[in-house]
């Protein structure tokens, strides 16, 4: 067997214990929460195997140090750590808090990433190492900034929940902000599908399917009535989530969970992840540009986007410390910037260039 | 709002307006936004780029007509070039005074926290602990105040001050007073990378250097097409690429670089991507590579001949040039070369695929006692070719002296500034997230005969752990031998 066997069997389990979380949430049996969390462990220990098992098979091809062979160095790649992040951030909640339910809000985001490599059909081949990273670096800085986006995305969640379980009046601002942003994510996303379906096989790599075909299936499309049609289809959707959003609050309300812990988790995570991000993303970033191009910040869109994304943070930190901002207002910030993450990691490689642009799918 | 008293003076008022504004949040807060979002422009229109790359951009979001002029807006407004514009600098050295004004505004009350001492506390004060723990033990304070302090030095170790009281002690402690200062120190390291960056940008200087493989340089064109003399020169002994396997991927990259200063030779080093050179504070990375334009004549060809009867040596050839292998009459002569060699998969007829030295070759042209015999390509890349048919090997070594190494050349005084902020902000960031202050305060009350016993704890940061410590300390008093009541 191959590491991708493992990242199969990782991935099937993460589907599964998305779904089986999701039921957990909906019958309250602990047998279930048991298994969803087995589950869990059973994906996330082959998803162990299998970055190890890559980890040397990318050392055997490239014939470079044991450690500068971290299987970090593609978008492929990271996606996958992250997932593994993740679900490590989760499982030491879980067994910290002693609470499940919260399974059924982070598992999908480990769904929706496994999923985004699988529909974009990026490449997954290993790739030789260009000279420039070719350095110890690559290493710290990678996983101390993937461990920071870990506990970003996990504060996203708890924030999120937090927003849905503490507004009731469609006309609250958080109200409205939370359900737009949901709506606006499943449109994006669905768009995306779209993309995918229709120019697969006109786009020839994966990664002139982003650059050259993105919406085009939707909202850029050729056609105007089709555009005209998808940006209708996407404004009613996202209406429809402000309509019915108190739905899926009742629905989740059932499962008492406390928003106080919620927001606890929010700021630990956060306050765990800005100085992580700072040292590994910012820092170690900045001293190896310096070494490998002689310049420590060249404002190129991955560095300027990890600026904003700090900012967004530090805002956060200041808020909640020092004028203690506490509640909805704090879990807006919390999920904005999550959103300036997801940029700054997917938008910035994607859309725009710069120094990270092996990050790309190709 | 600021804390300082308003001056009489009109004057005077007019400082403390500008000192309370720069000491709010809410400034933080607007350049934090200004800078964010006008950093996005900057990511969006691509920095310094040729005008018809922001031009398409440019047209593409907000249509054709509306490009030429947008563009003309943009360039006026530095938008091309905005991170070095005088505004954005502006916007920047702003978020330092905000930062200096709001730091030197709070310091005097968290200074008073960190020098202060701890002091004993009345019992009132216990009860608004949110850590708060009671144990009693058997026997009058006097017997158990010595088990209390072993109990708390082996649990904390932290040093315990102590205070005589009507009817028992008090017993305190603290640690980790100094850790508020984090957040100052953080805050400290940004001006000190800001600073630094001021010195390199003043003072230092960026430039790209293209050096042919032989050829020597002593002066550097910065960006600003401005030529700057190096003090000495520095030249390029030779250059190599090596590749992964068959493919065209580079794997490694190098230039053998030697500093002359005075006339002589002080330095040599091979630098390759991440591993510079520096030389009184100039540092040269390996940044790209190339071939010099119609430089062929230039080029010098590195053979190891070897005879059938293993008689070896090493020549080296100008094109048109020939060799003969040692001991033997049979000759060759370069008749062709081609820095990145292919075949064509249909006619088989040899093309030039790349303008990279990926793959050089040489088309040899071999003679025998003066008869043409054959002629065949040669390729660096490929030992098999190397062979000839009668036995005899040509190991084509080295195509030298028509490549250039790109580098790129720094100077910057500011680095070392640089440096000591970013170690600055890590020890910051480690003590302001990670360290907390604890105080501890307990008291022992005489009651019929027995002590009773109250643990007041507080922690800045991360309390949980912090109560968990003190659910210990409260345990190990009442088992230590003697041992508690109930």
């Amino acid at each position: 067997m191959d590491s991708s066997t493992f990242f199969g069997i990782s991935t099937l389990a993460y589907i599964i214990a998305m779904m089986i979380y999701i039921s957990y949430l909906a019958f309250r049996k602990p047998a279930i929460g048991l298994i969803a969390t087995s589950v869990t462990i059973t994906g996330f220990v082959s998803q162990t195997i299998a970055i190890l098992m890559r980890w040397k098979e990318f050392y055997e091809i490239g014939r470079i140090g044991i450690l500068r062979a971290a299987p970090f160095t593609n978008l492929y790649e990271s996606l996958v750590f992250f997932v593994w992040c993740l679900i490590l951030g989760y499982l030491v909640i879980e067994f910290k808090y002693k609470k499940r339910s919260f399974g059924a809000f982070v598992t999908p985001i480990a769904g929706i990433a496994l999923a985004f490599i699988n529909l974009t059909g990026m490449n997954k081949e290993i790739q030789p190492l260009v000279p420039a990273l070719q350095s110890n670096w690559l290493l710290v800085h990678v996983i101390m900034s993937f461990i920071a986006y870990s506990c970003f995305a996990i504060a996203f969640c708890t924030a999120l929940v937090y927003l849905i379980l503490r507004t009731d009046n469609r006309k609250e601002p958080a109200y409205i902000f939370w359900t737009t942003a949901l709506g606006i994510l499943i449109v994006l996303l669905a768009a995306m599908g779209l993309d995918y379906i229709t120019f697969r096989v006109a786009a020839q790599s994966h990664e002139s399917l982003i650059k050259n075909y993105l919406f085009k299936a939707t909202f850029f499309n050729s056609s105007a009535a089709v555009s005209i049609v998808s940006w209708l289809a996407a404004l009613g959707f996202v209406l429809l989530s402000w309509r019915y959003g108190h739905l899926l609050k009742r629905l989740i309300a059932r499962y008492s969970m406390d928003p106080e812990t919620l927001d606890e988790i929010t700021y630990k995570s956060i306050a765990m992840g800005f100085p992580i991000f700072t040292l590994g993303g910012l820092i170690f970033g900045a001293i190896w540009a310096d070494q490998a191009w002689g310049v420590y910040w060249s404002w190129d869109p991955k560095e300027t986007w990890s600026l904003i994304t700090w900012f967004v943070y530090a805002f956060y930190l200041h808020a909640r410390l020092l004028r203690g901002w506490r509640g909805k207002r704090i879990a807006v910030v919390a999920v904005v910037g999550f959103v300036a993450v997801v940029f700054t990691y997917l938008g910035v490689n994607l859309l725009l260039s710069g120094l990270h642009s092996y990050g790309s799918m190709e | 709002v600021s804390r300082r008293v308003v001056g009489r003076s009109k004057n005077a008022s007019f400082v403390d307006r500008i000192w309370g504004l720069f000491a709010s949040l809410k400034l933080a807060v607007i350049i934090f936004a200004v800078v964010a979002l006008t950093s996005i422009i900057g990511t969006i229109i691509e920095q310094n780029a040729e005008p018809e790359k922001n031009l398409r951009v440019l047209s593409r979001l907000f249509g054709e007509s509306a490009a030429p002029a947008l563009y003309d807006l943009f360039e006026r407004l530095w938008f091309m070039d905005m991170y070095h514009s005088w505004w954005f600098m502006t916007i920047l050295l702003l978020f330092a005074i905000n930062l200096v004004v709001c730091s030197v505004e709070r310091l005097p009350k968290i200074m008073k926290l960190v020098k202060d001492p701890v002091k004993p506390l009345s019992e009132d004060h216990f009860k608004g602990f949110g850590i708060m723990r009671e144990v009693v033990l058997k026997g009058r304070p006097e017997k158990t105040r010595d088990r209390v302090i072993s109990a708390i030095k082996k649990n904390t170790g932290f040093n315990i001050a102590e205070a005589r009281e009507e009817n028992g002690f008090q017993l305190y402690t603290q640690r980790g007073s100094y850790t508020r200062l984090g957040v100052y120190i953080t805050h400290f390291s940004i001006l000190i990378i800001l600073a630094g960056a001021i010195i390199g940008v003043i003072f230092g200087f960026k430039g790209f250097l293209p050096l042919q493989e032989g050829k020597t340089a002593s002066t550097i064109e910065t960006r600003k097409e401005k030529i700057i003399p190096l003090g000495f020169a520095v030249r390029c002994d030779d250059f190599d690429v090596d590749f992964y396997g068959n493919s065209d991927m580079p794997k490694d990259y190098k230039s053998w670089l030697t500093i002359i200063k005075d006339g002589k030779e002080v330095v040599r080093k091979i630098i390759r991507v991440n591993d510079p050179l520096t030389y009184e504070g100039v540092t040269f990375y390996q940044s790209s590579y190339g071939i010099v334009p119609s430089s062929g004549g230039d080029g010098i060809f590195r053979f190891k001949l070897t005879s059938k009867e293993g008689k070896t040596e090493e020549v080296n050839l100008k094109f048109g040039e020939s060799f003969t292998i040692p001991g033997t009459e049979f000759t060759g002569k370069i008749e062709d070369f081609s820095p990145a060699l292919a075949f064509d998969a249909t006619t088989e007829k040899a093309y030039t695929y790349a303008e990279q030295m990926n793959n050089p070759a040489v088309l040899i042209d071999f003679s025998e006692k003066g008869k043409r015999k054959y002629s065949g390509w040669i390729l660096k890349r490929y030992p098999n070719t190397w062979r000839l048919p009668n036995g005899h090997t040509v190991e084509f070594m080295d195509l030298w002296g028509i490549q250039y190494t790109g580098l790129q050349v720094r100077k910057d005084p500011g680095i070392l500034l640089v440096y000591t902020g970013c170690i600055t902000m890590a020890i910051g960031l480690f003590v302001a997230f990670f360290m907390s202050h604890r105080r501890i305060w307990v008291k022992l009350v005489e009651e019929k005969g027995n002590t009773r016993i109250l643990i007041g704890a507080t922690a800045n940061k991360n309390r949980q752990s912090f109560e968990r410590k003190i659910d210990r300390l409260a345990q190990s008093m009442s088992k230590t031998p003697g041992g508690g009541i109930g």
